[in-house]
C-alpha cells in the first residue's frame, strides 16, 4: 500500500496595498523591500509592482504612517 | 539588509550636533538639510533626499531598526493626519521667519546677540561656550537660531522614534511635507485617489 503524502497547500497570495492619499512618500518601504517591488512614485506616494510583490509585509511593518495594508488576493 | 553608503549618512547628524557644541558657526551647515530636499523636489520632482540621503532619516532608521530602540507601535491617528502635518509645517515656517526677523534685528542693532539655544521654542539653554569670538553678531544669531531649530526637531524625532515607528519623524517632518506638496504639484497629482496606477 502506498501512502500518499498530503499535497502542500499553496500559500495564500498576498500583496502590499499602500493608501496613496495618506502616504507621506518617505521611502521607508522602498528601503526595506527585499524584492524592489515598492517605489516612491515621483515623490508623491508609494506604488507596488504587483508582479514582484510577494506580500511579505516588511514594508507594512516599517511604514511610519501605517498606510500599507497586506491584502489577500484570490 | 544590504548596507549602502548612504546608510551611514547618520554620521553627518552626529557630527553636526557635536561640532555645534564646540563652535556654533558649524550650524550653518544645517542649511544643507533645507536646500538639498528642495533642489531634489523642484529640480527632479523627487523625494530622493528623504528616500535615501537624509541624514536624520538614516539616524532614526539606524537607532530604531538596527539598534532596536524603537517600540515600533503605530503613531496616533491625529499625528498622521493632514491637519497636523500641514499645521506643523506652518508652525515651523513661522518659527523660521521669526528666526530670520531676529537675525535682521541683530544686524540692524535693534536687538542684541543672544548666546542661547532655544529648545522647543521656549527653553533658553546657555550656549555661550560655543559662541564664536569675533564673528559678526547677525551671523552668530542666525546660526544659534538654526541650531535651536535643528536640535529641537532632532529631539522630537528621537522621541517619536522611541515611542512609535523608527521613522515617525518623516510623517510630520516639515521639509518632507513641503517637498511632497511640491512633488505632487509637479506630478499634476494633488488628488491622488482619482488617478489610475502609473
Amino acid at each position: 500500500m502506498v501512502i500518499e503524502k498530503p499535497k502542500p497547500r499553496p500559500p495564500a497570495k498576498r500583496r502590499a496595498v499602500p493608501d496613496r492619499d495618506r502616504c507621506v512618500a518617505c521611502g521607508a518601504c522602498e528601503a526595506v523591500c527585499p524584492r524592489g517591488a515598492i517605489k516612491v512614485w515621483k515623490g508623491s506616494y508609494s506604488v507596488v509592482d504587483a508582479s514582484r510583490c510577494v506580500g511579505c509585509g516588511l514594508c507594512a511593518r516599517e511604514c511610519p504612517a501605517s498606510v500599507i495594508a497586506i491584502e489577500v488576493i484570490a | 539588509m544590504k548596507q549602502h553608503w548612504y546608510n551611514y549618512l547618520w554620521i553627518c547628524s552626529v557630527l553636526y550636533f557635536a561640532l555645534g557644541f564646540f563652535n556654533i558657526l558649524f550650524a550653518w551647515l544645517g542649511l544643507i538639510s533645507f536646500f538639498l530636499p528642495l533642489i531634489f523636489a523642484i529640480g527632479k520632482g523627487s523625494k530622493g533626499f528623504c528616500n535615501r540621503y537624509c541624514d536624520r532619516g538614516q539616524l532614526l532608521r539606524m537607532l530604531g531598526n538596527q539598534k532596536g530602540f524603537s517600540r515600533k507601535k503605530d503613531m496616533p491617528d491625529w499625528m498622521k493626519g493632514k491637519a497636523f502635518r500641514y499645521g506643523f509645517l506652518l508652525f515651523f515656517l513661522t518659527m523660521f521667519v521669526s528666526m530670520l526677523l531676529r537675525t535682521w534685528q541683530v544686524s540692524t542693532g535693534a536687538a542684541t546677540l543672544r548666546e542661547t539655544v532655544t529648545l522647543f521654542w521656549t527653553f533658553q539653554v546657555p550656549w555661550h561656550f560655543a559662541s564664536p569670538a569675533g564673528a559678526t553678531p547677525w551671523v552668530a544669531q542666525f546660526t544659534f537660531g538654526l541650531y535651536s531649530l535643528m536640535l529641537t526637531s532632532a529631539i522630537l524625532g528621537i522621541l517619536t522614534m522611541l515611542l512609535y515607528k523608527p521613522r515617525s519623524w518623516c510623517v510630520y517632518c516639515p521639509m518632507g511635507t513641503m517637498t511632497q506638496l511640491i512633488c505632487r504639484a509637479k506630478a499634476g497629482d494633488s488628488d491622488a485617489e482619482k488617478k489610475p496606477m502609473p
